[in-house]
């Protein structure tokens, strides 16, 4: 552990602040865990080995729960009855709605204005702050790391834990500084950014380490694309991605419910929490900004994107030739000819009013292309409502596009929104695994701005094409 | 808990891709389950099974038996992705004890190792030696943390040393953790985090 007085990183000053007793060789750390946000899919496991051992939660109230994986983005019938995937998902959500109760959680249920997708409804009441250590049964987790906050996903054993001691056993990860210079371009996005540094670092290049996004192109990101380009940290291996907080992390928090009540004290201290002048990381990489321009994954691993328009790579090796089979792509050449069968706007990554706004602007006045099946599905029941309050749900619809309710939905596929077994779809979400949107699907991660110009030309499309009104989403 | 782990001796099944992730290890459509069993069925499922469910003959991973091949060979950085302790689980009910590759993701091996799961990075001529031996005969010894393959001479392997000793002694990390608590409570008072 570095001394008090040398220069410290923002993971050091997060680390030492929360480490209750320290890291030996023979034994993993302690590390207090501040917020714990949990959901349907990844939690009834772990309640069941506390009950299994009759323990208590030890902080319910540093505690919260939403519904988002398995929940139906269709309203409910007529009687209330809601368009469940299985009976099992059903069950999978009213067994977290009885956990919750037993336990005291407070739970963000259908019936709540304040449900949504985990990593955008969290942000949205103010509970995650910089500083925090936040985890969540979800790998996207990192997402949270925009607040200046060391934020990552757990599995189901280590929920338990939580849940039974607000802490986890924890080594220390190494630090890499992600600095991205000059100024992104106009009609450029954060998602594009993202996805420039995850192919910089290259899939596996992250693993070990907790990222900070530093750089001039990096403090211009509103906080918004700062989560954006904090979620896909995991997709470089990165378990935790972080930028340090300004001026304008205390504006997004300022007023929200969980804020803290001594306001300026509390932001005078999250200014402090930045890496020091002279600190050392373990790696650092160096991305100019100004070079990126929107781009498209074109393999089944999202580290596998090039510039929209740009002729693909020739394969380096039988994994890449085999991703380029599934895509049913041809190296050498560009992929902005293959008709899309689907567009996916939403998500943890990119299901954010600004992503609502960026994919709207871009849809207004036009019509969806015949035969795109396009879903818009915002990210928090916040996001539904303030975008409904501007008529982008209008937007959407005379365009051609579906209005669902927040969830997951097609990013994890996992309640009945899927993309058809060969079908081609654009999605603004996180993963292009194979089958990831459902069996044989495939995928292509982009912006949302791109995703909104694909929707409209029916094909892979650089959004500047459409240049009026594209916004840094 | 995990069973105990201390030495197994086993043939490999070598499934060469790389960057094998947990959506294949198990799709996300079998994660409405509440419970932590009975997911064997779903390991590999869309490899192993057709579009309407049946069992697809020539499929590698359906024709190979957990009772002799309990450790999995896997290309270049296994299971990364999504952090679902449903894929070390989905492994385990399937048959598996052991998976070998040059790296594996952390979130998927801090969760194998919490079931009973050991993962195991090697070099890349180790690694190359496995994928070419396919049914090679493995010996892993926990205790003395080597890798035997055949009558080789044994290779050293690295594992959180915490994970480790729970593995051999078959004891949740949770029994540590909870003794931590007059720890934890000392904390909060002096950090003002409330309790």
């Amino acid at each position: 552990m570095p001394q008090p007085s040398s220069p410290r990183t923002l993971l050091d000053k997060i680390w030492d602040s929360r480490c209750v007793v320290a890291e030996t060789e023979d034994t993993p750390g302690v590390l207090y865990v501040d917020l714990h946000l949990i959901h349907e899919v990844t939690s009834p496991q772990a309640f069941s080995e506390l009950d299994a051992r009759g323990i208590k939660v030890r902080r319910p109230d540093r505690t919260y729960a939403t519904l988002d994986h398995s929940t139906p983005t269709l309203p409910p019938d007529a009687n209330g009855k809601r368009p469940y995937v299985t009976r099992e998902a059903e069950e999978q959500v009213s067994t977290l709605q009885r956990n919750c109760e037993r336990h005291g959680i407070q739970l963000a249920g259908w019936d709540s204005s304040d449900r949504g997708i985990v990593h955008v409804m969290a942000p949205e009441l103010g509970l995650t702050q910089p500083g925090q250590v936040v985890v969540c049964g979800d790998s996207h987790t990192a997402t949270h790391g925009a607040f200046g906050a060391l934020a990552f996903g757990i599995g189901t054993s280590e929920v338990g834990h939580v849940l039974a001691t607000q802490s986890l056993l924890q080594r220390k990860p190494k630090s890499l500084r992600v600095n991205v210079t000059g100024a992104l371009q106009d009609g450029v996005s954060a998602k594009d950014m993202a996805l420039a540094v995850i192919n910089a670092l290259g899939f596996g290049g992250g693993s070990g380490y907790a990222l900070e996004y530093a750089g001039e192109a990096v403090r211009a990101l509103d906080m918004e694309g700062r989560m954006t380009l904090c979620n896909m940290s995991i997709e470089a291996g990165a378990r935790a991605g972080m930028v340090a907080p300004d001026e304008k992390t205390i504006a997004w928090l300022k007023g929200r419910r969980y804020a803290p009540k001594d306001f300026d004290a509390a932001a005078a201290h999250w200014l402090s929490l930045r890496s020091d002048e002279g600190a050392v990381f373990d790696k650092e990489i160096t991305i100019d900004g100004a070079a990126i321009t929107p781009r498209a994954t074109w393999g089944t691993t999202p580290d596998a994107s090039a510039p929209i328009g740009a002729p693909l790579p020739a394969p380096r090796n039988e994994s890449e030739q085999r991703a380029l089979d599934y895509m049913r792509f041809t190296a050498n050449e560009a992929t902005t000819h293959y008709p899309v069968d689907v567009v996916f706007i939403g998500s943890c990554t990119n299901g954010r009013i600004a992503d609502m706004r960026a994919a709207a602007d871009i849809m207004r006045g036009r019509k969806v292309k015949d035969g795109v099946r396009v879903l818009v599905v915002p990210g928090s029941e916040q996001v539904r409502k303030e975008a409904e309050a501007e008529g982008l749900d209008q937007v959407f619809r005379e365009a051609g596009a579906e209005w669902r309710l927040p969830g997951c939905s097609m990013c994890i596929a996992m309640n009945g929104d899927l993309v058809a077994p060969g079908q081609l779809a654009v999605s603004t979400s996180n993963r292009n695994f194979e089958g990831r949107q459902g069996k044989g699907a495939r995928t292509i991660l982009a912006s949302p701005a791109t995703a909104a110009a694909t929707a409209i030309a029916g094909v892979l499309t650089d959004p500047r094409t459409f240049v009026q009104g594209a916004s840094h989403g | 808990m995990a069973e105990p782990f201390t030495r197994l001796t086993s043939q490999t099944i070598v499934v060469p891709q790389a960057s094998i992730d947990t959506d294949q290890i198990i799709p996300a459509r079998f994660l409405t389950t509440t419970t932590r069993y009975g997911l064997g069925k779903a390991a590999f499922y869309d490899w192993r099974y057709d579009a309407n469910g049946a069992p697809i003959a020539d499929a590698q991973l359906n024709n190979v038996d957990t009772k002799t091949h309990k450790i999995l060979v896997a290309g270049d950085n296994f299971a990364c992705g999504s952090s679902r302790e449903h894929a070390p689980w989905a492994l385990l009910d399937f048959g598996i004890r052991a998976v070998i590759s040059t790296s594996v993701a952390d979130i998927f091996t801090s969760n194998a190792l919490k079931n009973g799961l050991l993962p195991i990075e090697v070099d890349a001529a180790t690694h190359k030696h496995l994928l070419e031996r396919p049914d090679a005969t493995i010996t892993i010894d926990l205790i003395d943390k080597t890798l035997t393959i055949g009558n080789d001479k044994p290779i050293y392997f690295k594992v959180e040393p915490f994970a480790r000793r729970c593995l051999i002694d078959g004891v949740s990390p949770l029994e540590h953790l909870l003794r931590q608590v007059p720890a934890l409570e000392k904390f909060e008072r002096e950090n003002g985090l409330g309790s």
